[in-house]
């Protein structure tokens, strides 16, 4: 097998992203996360008129927000582009939801 | 430097990719990038006969007015398993599968593509696909159209629609596979000094197409999950009698398969830049303007699907709004192209058969594009939408666009992928039958759709005759084209002039090592220190025209 | 060429440069999997939103059947083993192959535990002849603030249709996010992951918490359309 070439001395270290946070700190916001769960549960009882889904969904992207960030540690990633990976499977999937939202939402126009 | 004198007669046998384990086994089981490409090209190559075997019943067919050839549920078979082998089985993979898996390491200097045994897995889920189709087909095939549009694909139809999409599910995931391993490469595995603002533009043009297909082939998985699950369940997802909306099917369906044209389309595209640099002997002009284009081209045609279904029932606002947006997704395309040409403006032109298929490309793809874009002005489209005039534009991007690329890259590399050059006065005959017997086909089929010819339909008035009877011909031609290709390029692996690392004094990377490369590609990883497009420090090939006698 | 006979990974693979450059590779590989992911689920969410604003009514009150203790009880379940699942990583880090394994193997007790709670959920559906297809029968009403109004069964169908598609297809994600740390958990107890080289913990992680973040918009957007009476 051929020898790897490599560019560095010791190929053994390899760069960590995520030994910045301690174990209470991801205990902690798994906490958070079930206080959002059953804030959203609540919340769903109180009658907001039209607000009801908008809070919904705030509630579940703050919870969504809270694990790609610190759970999956992309706060903290070494490289932008992580960041970026993320964000744009997100952004093709509301160019799906709203281009077609504006054809349903504008068919009884006239 | 780069030899590129061609090494005389019998030359030792340098252990390479080729002859490094000559079993079945180490083909079936190989992770070289290099073995890969090699058997898409051969499956790929089987699907395409069969798709132009298709291809060939439908202009039988259309000879004569009359539906004399076969029945009318019969026709509809012959075009959908046509569009169904081609789109999904040809076109897609093609160039990325061929030419990317065989180029993109070594382009960038690496010794492999980041996952090569995900690329192994690419291709026997693309096998698997192929043989699933096979058998849908040798059960009676699918007559919903490529399109699978419900709620005939769910309700209507009694033929093997699930069986279909579950094939083209399969060949989804390899397409999302060599995409997936293509960015990772791009991003992780450059050699030094090859920064982004060096790549090839066949990089960009792949990596583009890699990001339209980790993006776009997922919605297309999934429509066709819901299409299976409602045809088994009897569901109503997308029936109107259910409560579902036809038009969502459409929505989804066309949200990957408007991408997917872009897919079919860079790749070539990549391959065009890269050819017209080397005859012209210049960097191509702009190359910042044109790798971005790529990307461009690759997000703009995310937002534009809904141009297919002007039509079908979207709301005139919905429809104004994706109208603008297909004009504007025109622009990068309109700027490689204006680009290309401004590269041969004083370059040294040499009319080698790669520059023919890319000379060809670029007239064919402006009259493609041209033609699109009336097609996305809502006025026009209302009166050509679903007649000849839609599938001529899709030819002649397709087939006079993507495939002549492919053609033209194909010749192009076949020095490095087998050591071994073709026969050129053959391949400059094959490539005037291509472009002859193309436009025959298909410039009548504007006329006839712009005259009113429906698409999809075995029988048409008597006054459409001619122009089909010269489409039908113009198809022979054509096929003769693409049959000459198949039988010099085998006959040159074994009796072709030996080629040497660099036949054709080309820049990039791939020319830096033997012809054909070793298993890992280069002896040392190479250190980058130029510019992409260096021919002012690249000599000129002594022999580029006449091939020379062994 | 260098040929020094330096001890290497023995997880590296010949063709990478060096470690650093498979871990970014292999990192990379997993995020572009989950935007995949991410865009399959997509097309469902896209299905759903359409629908429900076109049938609110209908769904409104497909939603109120659903059984929101047991969606929550999951929900909470799968917010757990994400967090089993980043100790597990740091447990990886610090080369601690018992804690490790200890948390890999809760982490799958806790998905299977989300599995079960949903197939007693299925089977409550099944008995309330909510599952689409023939043996189909809704006729409950959506309860809009104590008015009762009747929906149309076909819209409700609809509602359920994709209710079944969605966490269905979400729990074969499970399934597999359970077999995959099985095997984990496996590898991990003979020592297969050190401080060096943990980088298949990590990218199964990123997985197990996409699955949990699809759950986390699943929950309000089924069960919680319209609860308040």
């Amino acid at each position: 097998m051929a020898q790897p070439e490599s560019t560095h001395e010791h190929d053994l270290t390899v760069e960590h992203e995520h030994t910045t946070h301690s174990q209470g700190f991801y205990i902690a916001i798994g906490a958070v996360l079930l206080v959002l769960t059953i804030t959203t549960a609540a919340v769903a009882f109180i009658n907001l008129g039209p607000f009801n889904p908008v809070v919904a969904l705030l509630i579940a992207t703050i919870k969504a927000t809270l694990v790609i960030l610190f759970f999956m540690h992309v706060k903290g990633a070494s490289e932008k582009l992580t960041g970026v990976v993320v964000l744009s499977a997100f952004f093709f999937l509301a160019i799906l939801l709203t281009l077609s939202l504006a054809d349903y939402l504008t068919r009884s126009w006239r | 430097m780069a030899t590129t004198t061609v090494i005389p007669a019998t030359p030792a046998p340098k252990l390479n990719y080729l002859n490094n384990g000559h079993t079945l086994k180490s083909w079936l089981l190989t992770t070289d990038h290099k073995r890969i490409a090699l058997l898409y090209l051969v499956s790929v190559t089987a699907m395409f006969m069969l798709g132009g075997f298709f291809a060939m019943l439908i202009r039988l067919e259309l000879l004569t007015p009359q539906g004399d050839l076969m029945q009318a549920d019969t026709y509809n078979k012959v075009f959908t398993m046509h569009g169904m082998i081609m789109v999904f089985f040809f076109l897609v993979p093609v160039v990325p599968a061929v030419l990317g898996n065989f180029l993109v390491p070594l382009m960038v200097g690496a010794k492999d593509l980041a996952f090569p045994r995900i690329n192994l897995l690419s291709w026997y889920l693309y096998v698997a696909g192929g043989l699933l189709f096979l058998h849908c087909m040798l059960n009676g095939g699918v007559d919903t159209g490529w399109t699978f549009y419900t709620p005939y694909s769910t309700v209507g139809s009694n033929t093997n629609v699930i069986e279909a999409g579950l094939a083209i599910f399969l060949a989804g995931f390899s397409s999302i596979f060599t995409g997936l391993n293509f960015i990772v490469t791009v991003h992780r595995m450059r050699a030094p000094g090859l920064t982004w603002g060096r790549l090839p533009l066949f990089i960009w043009s792949n990596y583009a197409t890699a990001l339209v297909m980790i993006l776009g082939t997922p919605v297309l998985a999934i429509t066709i999950v819901l299409v299976a699950v409602e045809r088994s369940f009897h569901l109503g997802i997308f029936d109107p009698n259910l409560g579902g909306d036809p038009l969502l099917f459409q929505h989804l369906f066309w949200f990957y398969s408007h991408p997917a044209v872009y897919i079919m389309i860079l790749p070539s595209m990549g391959v065009i830049s890269e050819v017209i640099a080397c005859f012209t002997r210049k960097r191509v002009f702009g190359y910042k303007f044109v790798a971005l284009s790529s990307v461009a081209i690759a997000v703009f045609g995310f937002l534009v699907w809904a141009h297919h279904m002007f039509v079908a029932g979207i709301s005139l606002y919905a429809a104004l709004v994706f109208s603008f947006l297909s004009f504007s997704v025109g622009v990068p395309s309109a700027v490689k192209v204006f680009n290309w040409t401004a590269t041969l403006y004083k370059g040294s032109i040499t009319y080698a058969t790669p520059m023919l298929y890319a000379f060809g490309f670029i007239g064919l793809f402006t009259i493609g594009g041209l033609t699109g874009l009336m097609l996305a002005t809502i006025g026009i489209n209302v009166h050509v939408t679903d007649t000849y005039f839609v599938i001529a534009h899709f030819h002649y991007i397709m087939v006079g666009g993507a495939l002549m690329g492919y053609l033209g890259g194909l010749h192009f590399w076949w020095p490095k992928i087998t050591g071994r050059m073709y026969p050129e006065a053959w391949a400059k005959l094959s490539a005037m039958f291509v472009f002859f017997g193309f436009n025959l086909t298909f410039f009548p089929q504007f006329i006839l759709g712009y005259l009113g010819m429906p698409r999809r339909y075995w029988q048409y008035p008597p006054e459409f005759q001619v122009l089909n009877v010269l489409s039908t011909a113009g198809a022979s031609v054509l096929a003769v084209g693409y049959l000459l290709p198949m039988i010099y390029l085998l006959w040159s692996l074994r009796y072709g002039p030996i080629a040497g690392d660099n036949p054709w004094g080309a820049a990039g990377l791939e020319w830096k090592t033997t012809s054909p490369p070793p298993t890992f590609n280069f002896d040392e990883t190479p250190v980058v220190t130029w510019e992409a497009y260096n021919y002012d420090e690249i000599p000129e090939p002594k022999e580029l025209e006449a091939p020379v006698a062994r | 060429m260098t040929a020094d006979h330096e001890a290497h990974n023995p997880a590296l693979l010949h063709h990478f440069a060096d470690a650093q450059q498979q871990k970014n590779a292999a990192s990379l590989g997993m995020w572009l999997f989950l935007v995949t992911e991410i865009m399959f689920f997509g097309g469902m969410f896209c299905a759903y939103l359409i629908y429900r604003l076109a049938h609110f009514n209908a769904f409104a009150a497909g939603s109120q059947q659903l059984n929101i203790w047991m969606g929550g009880v999951n929900t909470a379940v799968l917010i757990v083993s994400s967090v089993t699942v980043v100790l597990a990583v740091k447990a990886a880090e610090a080369g601690k192959r018992k804690l490790l394994t200890g948390y890999l193997v809760v982490t799958v007790l806790l998905g299977m535990t989300f599995l079960v709670i949903k197939g007693f959920e299925y089977a409550e559906k099944f008995e309330k002849h909510h599952v689409p297809g023939p043996t189909f029968n809704f006729t409950e009403k959506f309860d809009d603030n104590g008015k009762q109004i009747p929906v149309n069964p076909k819209e409700a169908e609809l509602f359920f249709s994709l209710y079944f598609a969605m966490t269905g297809m979400h729990a074969l994600h499970m399934i597999i996010g359970c077999g995959l740390f099985s095997t984990l958990a496996v590898l991990a107890w003979k020592g297969h992951y050190t401080t060096n080289y943990f980088t298949p913990i990590e990218n199964a992680g990123l997985y197990w918490h996409l699955v949990d973040i699809i759950w986390i918009y699943l929950f309000p957007l089924l069960y919680l359309i319209s609860r308040h009476t």
